[in-house]
């Protein structure tokens, strides 16, 4: 279509934009054609879950094609939602995840505020040494922490290996980090004029925070929060050190070892609690997308 | 500096009073920027500095813990087939996967931003999808569509006439399996932060090659490729660290198995650290991350000196 107006505009270089364009309306086509396919590639485990968890046992075991759901039911979505031990590791997840977003923002946004406004003694290395400690993984920290808290137990007669709360401690580790980093970035654009005339008209640095810097950087603050959410919901190998009794999992851990059974593998119901797992941070995404690629992003760019 | 000298200038012709008030103020700036930063510091050193190193004193224990063994544990680790086994499939693992998850994210990226600016958000938005949930959930529906007896790929392969594969049952599937999870997982990431990049080049910069009669591939070559240079090396680096110190995906997936021909650092680690109750060893083990950490960190380094000297 656009080929025909544009024809018709400029008759005296026909050949050249109709060949333009006609290029463009192929590479538009491939285009689709590969998105399709990567996005065939991205949904089918998912998808697949979903088509598992519709399934009754007799039907997962049954010859039949394994991509289409004959007999739809809700039955592992009732038994899930209704079975105690579920709703125990959901509500450990939930309690985790608010705790640590919690602790990450108040540790983080302070921080970034000092880092980015308030120049002190090595404030520079510390900005840099933040974003480095970013790098560490989780798999390098997690025998030496905990062996940590045998030790501090002994010592303080404070148990904290095999509690729900010891991820409270190690979580934020993971969290703080990345929030501060994106944290100083949003609060390091804001233009400096703005906590001046606040400070000449005599506010603290504690209300240049909470008056200013918050409310201006709020979406960078959202970023920060949902990212500290999926991460602490997201994490599997602190959980699965920390804590082993069934009242203490949290839900990756929880779904993986109390629905695995020896060798018994029910999948309806694996299937519907990693998908009943996978719906905050999928729920979260679909309604906040933009800032969720924000502080995605944020990361790298400004880094 | 500059700050400084602004206010008092602008507090010059006020009243002695509202001076003093800002001078005071002033004085605290660094005690209140300390005490803002102090849980943070905290933070890090206890749970972060300070377990780097304990892990370091660990690995110089014997099993118990009680007595100094020196480098006896390194030692152990070279004479034993599987560590070397390990080493070999983590820097193939890290490497292959890393390797696809750029090449796909830069490709899908290209692909997104070709399409009108209209459809971009919901391809992006299903794209993404795959990061977004979390890694232990999803790789258990890989393992179930890899699943030995009910495998959905294998009924598909069937349909083509393809024998039955063993997706995660021999060493080299295994290993492919493994990679490619990974690849599924980790290509969104890739591909969000090239189309950030990709809007980020002028326009006028791919204006300016057409005119000069630069076919597609000259425009990806000297105009896409070093406008997009930094942001490449940074997700790079930053996946390697990621891929190299993986364990969700693995762990789920195959548990090292068959024959531990999947094990990577930090699997073999969790393996022998806290199945095997073995913590001097394990952490043994989990050093050998250490040397990828440190050179992307001298990189990293490097490229934040680079940037303030410019700013």
């Amino acid at each position: 279509m656009s080929t025909l107006t544009i024809d018709k505009a400029a008759p005296t270089r026909k050949v050249k934009y109709g060949s333009m364009s006609r290029d463009r309306a192929w590479a538009l086509k491939w285009s689709y054609f590969f998105l399709t396919l990567f996005a065939i590639f991205s949904l089918v485990p998912p998808l697949y879950m979903m088509i598992t968890s519709l399934k009754t046992s007799a039907e997962i075991s049954a010859a039949t094609n394994p991509w289409w759901v004959f007999h739809p039911t809700l039955s592992n979505y009732v038994e899930l939602l209704t079975s105690n031990q579920f709703l125990t590791f959901f509500r450990n997840s939930a309690l985790v995840s608010i705790f640590v977003v919690t602790i990450t923002m108040l540790i983080s946004v302070p921080a970034a505020f000092a880092l980015a406004r308030m120049r002190f003694w090595g404030s520079a290395t510390l900005a840099t040494g933040v974003f480095l400690t970013y790098l560490i993984p989780e798999t390098l920290l997690f025998l030496p922490l905990f062996k940590m808290f045998v030790v501090f137990s002994e010592f303080t007669g404070i148990q904290l290996i095999n509690k729900w709360y010891v991820l409270l401690i190690v979580y934020p580790t993971l969290t703080v980090p990345f929030c501060t980093w994106i944290m100083i970035g949003y609060f390091a654009s804001i233009p400096k004029e703005l906590d001046e005339a606040a400070i000449i008209d005599g506010a603290s640095w504690f209300q240049t925070l909470t008056r200013i810097f918050i409310p201006v950087a709020f979406p960078g603050i959202i970023a920060a929060t949902i990212f500290a959410f999926t991460v602490s919901w997201a994490q599997f190998l602190y959980p699965l050190v920390f804590t082993t009794s069934i009242d203490q999992l949290v839900l990756p851990v929880g779904i993986i070892t109390s629905l695995i059974k020896g060798d018994v593998f029910n999948w309806g119901q694996i299937m519907t609690g990693a998908l009943l797992g996978a719906a905050p941070p999928l729920i979260i995404y679909a309604f906040l997308m933009d800032y969720y690629i924000a502080g995605l992003t944020a990361g790298a760019t400004k880094g | 500096m500059v700050d400084v000298a602004i206010e008092r200038n602008a507090a010059a012709p006020r009243t002695a009073r509202k001076r003093a008030s800002l001078r005071t103020a002033l004085k605290r700036k660094s005690t209140a920027a300390f005490l803002m930063t102090l849980p943070l510091i905290l933070l890090i050193s206890l749970l972060v500095i300070y377990p780097a190193f304990y892990s370091l004193h660990l690995a110089t224990l014997n099993k118990s813990m009680q007595r100094f063994v020196g480098l006896g544990n390194f030692q152990f680790l070279f004479k034993r087939e599987t560590f070397w086994l390990v080493v070999e499939q983590s820097c193939i693992f890290a490497i292959t996967a890393v390797i696809f998850k750029a090449l796909i994210g830069f490709i899908v990226a290209h692909f997104v931003h070709n399409v009108p600016a209209k459809g971009q958000r919901k391809w992006r938005g299903m794209l993404l999808v795959p990061w977004v949930i979390p890694p232990a959930m999803s790789t258990l529906a890989w393992l179930w569509l890899f699943d030995p007896s009910y495998s959905a790929f294998n009924y598909l392969l069937a349909g083509f006439g393809v024998d039955r594969i063993p997706w995660t049952g021999e060493a080299g599937w295994a290993r492919f399996s493994v990679i490619l999870v990974n690849i599924w997982f980790g290509a969104p990431f890739f591909m969000i932060m090239y189309l950030a990049a990709l809007k980020s080049v002028p326009e006028q910069l791919y204006e300016a090659a057409a005119i000069d009669g630069a076919n597609w591939w000259q425009r990806i070559w000297y105009v896409t490729l070093p406008m997009m240079r930094n942001i490449i090396a940074i997700t790079t680096l930053f996946s390697l660290i990621v891929t190299f110190a993986n364990f969700d995906i693995v762990r789920i997936l195959t548990a090292g198995g068959p024959l531990d021909h999947t094990h990577i650092f930090a699997t073999w680690a969790f393996r022998i650290g806290i199945e095997g109750s073995d913590i001097p060893l394990g952490a043994s083990v989990s050093l050998f991350m250490f040397p990828i950490l440190a050179i992307a960190a001298i990189f990293i380094l490097r490229d934040i000196n680079k940037r303030g000297n410019e700013a």
